[in-house]
């Protein structure tokens, strides 16, 4: 789960790192008082679920309140594209109205959990302010790591060594050992996938400052985090994905216009890969998961229908946990609720396999039966074509 | 012979009073698989469906010779189950559950690491010696006993593979589901290896998807080490970058763990690498006679 830039600030503010002061306002009238009682100087920052803000004009530097209510006004409210929003851009709907800071040096703190290694990695570089990816692209060698264990924690040492590998000066180093050893408390304690620093900057009188902070919560701690759960921003997700979520069901929405229902994450990517080969395009990810109950595969049904873009759907199962007879009465009860007229094309395999092939045979629903993945992907492909072709 | 798995496998089930664990036990029983104890605390003293069930994992295994577990325990409480597990000095611990918070396994993985057990997933379909033992959620039916060894990523994605090797019929030694999170106890690799030295394997077949570099360690360790034909299929060729598809480990993060670097990896290894996931079969087919 994503969160906007000031709550991961306040969130690691409240574990001792140190952060710019600063409000998050959602109305531009809001912003002058807040640039005066941070000294009449502030930086306006646009608030979505994406980086590169600056680059796509979300940053703006006021030198006085009015300023900061001008800027306010014209970030607030504006269609804000990015390198990762895609072209469409996204709505910024809050601004973090922050005080100013004097730059000495741009450094990159980032924390996430090395899979080989099975344990937290804490990176620095002192390549700050710049994409980590494209660093670790042409200068690996610039970051600096050190792998903990989630529950020691980083150990003060382990902080020094990358301190002086980054070669802040003297009077820096307390401060910065503290921010990093407080970043990785916080990773923990969070059950973060991602904490990221970056800039952290070093300014003109030595402090050491978050400018920027980036933090993922991993989905499955969430239960055991009720408070970071109520930061969710349903405005910075897709609808449908919303909605889909709400009955534990995982859908991403993609551009396509065949839409597609499958069980089990693998099986779907790769109903992805095989509709795209067959010359089609998927109009979305949606993983029905293990024991989904023929009310859930309802669920997952109406949610594919409500993208406009579908022109034809393709029901790709392979039943385990998830019995085929379920599936298909699922699928029998949502196609008379929503009273289907798209094509269908479904693909059964495994778990009383007949019996549901039975019930689909039963229910007098008009249904394409596929042989396997390849004869699924070419009936719904080519069922999209005839469909878009009228 | 197979791996791991076998007729003398005796399998404890944690978790075999819950919905899931209840279902798959039985299934597992109805294989031929022989399930010899179930552990629900609280619950110790009592049957559940002709299976003695115990308080704990070192009680089952003390009254019945349990050599290998499987653990249908909710997320929150998973970990702990592994942890468990292994304290009882398991062989062989195979965890279905998914949605396991990444840091317990992390915490987890430091004991399972330095321990006598083999971990297997979690978030995973399980482990099958077709004709002998089954040991997790996957269809028995669909499977026949032979000599082609699968180890995958996903559970329905390896469904896939074997019901297409099973028509052609080619039989499977083992299907080995690792699992879908970025932690998991047995990687491609570590399958890879038990399959390479298994007399009676002949043949491998290798399903990966986004995410991680497990795919191209392994690749790595076929180009050394392995010399039977290996066929490869990696999903998520068509992914959009930075989203979870669905499995936890399932997201290329920074522009790595692409399917594309991969299949490069995968075919500069000597894989044949094949592009449709309705080739798999095929594929293997022209490379084993």
């Amino acid at each position: 789960m994503k969160i906007h830039e000031y709550q991961a600030k306040e969130l690691l503010r409240g574990y001792g790192v140190a952060v710019p002061r600063g409000r998050v306002i959602t109305e531009a009238a809001e912003a002058a008082a807040v640039a005066r009682e941070l000294g009449g100087r502030a930086v306006v920052k646009a608030q979505i679920h994406a980086g590169g803000r600056g680059q796509g004009g979300g940053v703006k530097l006021a030198a006085t309140p009015e300023q900061a209510a001008e800027l306010a006004g014209k970030i607030l409210g504006m269609q804000l594209v990015t390198h990762q929003t895609g072209p469409e851009g996204r709505l910024v709907r809050q601004v973090l109205i922050e005080e100013t800071a004097s730059i000495a040096r741009e450094l990159y703190l980032g924390i996430v959990l090395d899979r080989v290694a099975a344990c937290p990695v804490f990176m620095a570089s002192a390549a700050g302010g710049m994409e980590i990816e494209e660093v670790a692209a042409k200068t690996p060698e610039a970051i600096l790591k050190e792998a903990f264990d989630p529950d020691a924690g980083l150990q003060p040492f382990q902080a020094r060594k990358l301190a002086f590998g980054l070669g802040l000066p003297a009077a820096a180093l307390g401060p910065a050992v503290k921010i990093m050893t407080s970043l990785a408390r916080a990773f923990v304690a969070l059950d973060c996938t991602l904490a990221e620093i970056n800039p952290l900057i070093l300014t003109a009188d030595n402090q050491v400052v978050a400018l920027d902070a980036k933090i993922n919560l991993d989905d499955n701690a969430l239960y055991r985090h009720p408070e970071l759960k109520a930061l969710r921003d349903l405005n910075e997700e897709a609808p449908l994905e919303v909605e889909a979520s709400q009955y534990g069901l995982n859908y991403i929405k993609l551009d396509g216009n065949v839409a597609c229902m499958v069980n089990g994450a693998g099986l779907a990517m790769a109903t992805m890969d095989i509709i795209q080969y067959a010359g089609g395009s998927p109009a979305n990810f949606l993983d029905v998961g293990g024991g989904a109950s023929s009310e859930q595969v309802r669920h997952a049904f109406q949610i594919l229908l409500k993208d406009p873009a579908v022109k034809a759907v393709l029901i790709n199962i392979f039943g385990g946990i998830l019995r085929c007879d379920t599936l298909a009465t699922g699928v029998v009860e949502a196609a008379r609720a929503v009273q289907l007229n798209l094509p269908l094309v479904i693909r059964m395999e495994g778990t009383n396999v007949d019996q549901g092939r039975k019930i689909l045979a039963d229910s007098g629903l008009k249904v394409i039966v596929a042989e396997g993945m390849k004869d699924a992907a070419e009936k719904v492909v080519a069922a999209a074509h005839a469909a878009t072709a009228h | 012979m197979s791996i791991l798995v076998d007729r003398n496998t005796r399998l404890c089930v944690q978790g075999i009073t819950g919905r899931e664990g209840s279902f798959h036990a039985r299934m597992c029983r109805e294989y031929g698989t022989q399930v010899v104890a179930g552990v629900t605390p609280g619950k110790g003293g009592t049957t559940h469906e002709g299976v003695p069930v115990f308080d704990t994992v070192a009680q089952a295994v003390e009254a019945t010779g349990a050599n290998t577990t499987v653990i249908f325990v909710p997320p929150p409480f998973a970990a702990d189950a592994i942890l468990e597990a292994v304290a009882a000095a398991l062989p062989l611990v195979v965890c279905i559950t998914e949605g396991i918070p990444a840091l317990d396994m992390s915490r987890a993985w430091r004991t399972v690491r330095t321990s006598a057990s083999r971990l297997i997933g979690p978030n995973c379909p399980g482990i099958i010696t077709p004709g002998q033992c089954k040991i997790g959620i996957m269809p028995g039916h669909i499977h026949k006993p032979g000599r082609v060894g699968i180890v995958s990523r996903s559970g329905t994605l390896t469904y896939e593979a074997v019901h297409q090797l099973t028509q052609l019929g080619i039989g499977q030694s083992t299907a080995i589901g690792i699992g879908g999170d970025p932690i998991i106890g047995t990687t491609h690799r570590d399958a890879i290896e038990m399959f390479n030295r298994d007399a009676d394997t002949d043949a491998i077949v290798m399903i990966g998807e986004i995410g991680g570099t497990a795919e191209e360690e392994a690749a790595e360790y076929i180009r050394q080490h392995v010399k039977k034909p290996v066929v490869g299929f990696i999903a998520g060729q068509t992914a959009p970058p930075g989203r979870r598809m669905g499995h936890a480990g399932a997201i290329i993060s920074g522009g790595k763990g692409t399917a594309a670097e991969k299949m490069a990896a995968m075919r500069a290894a000597g894989i044949h690498v094949c592009v449709s996931p309705a080739e798999m079969g095929e594929t293997l087919k022209r490379y084993v006679h």
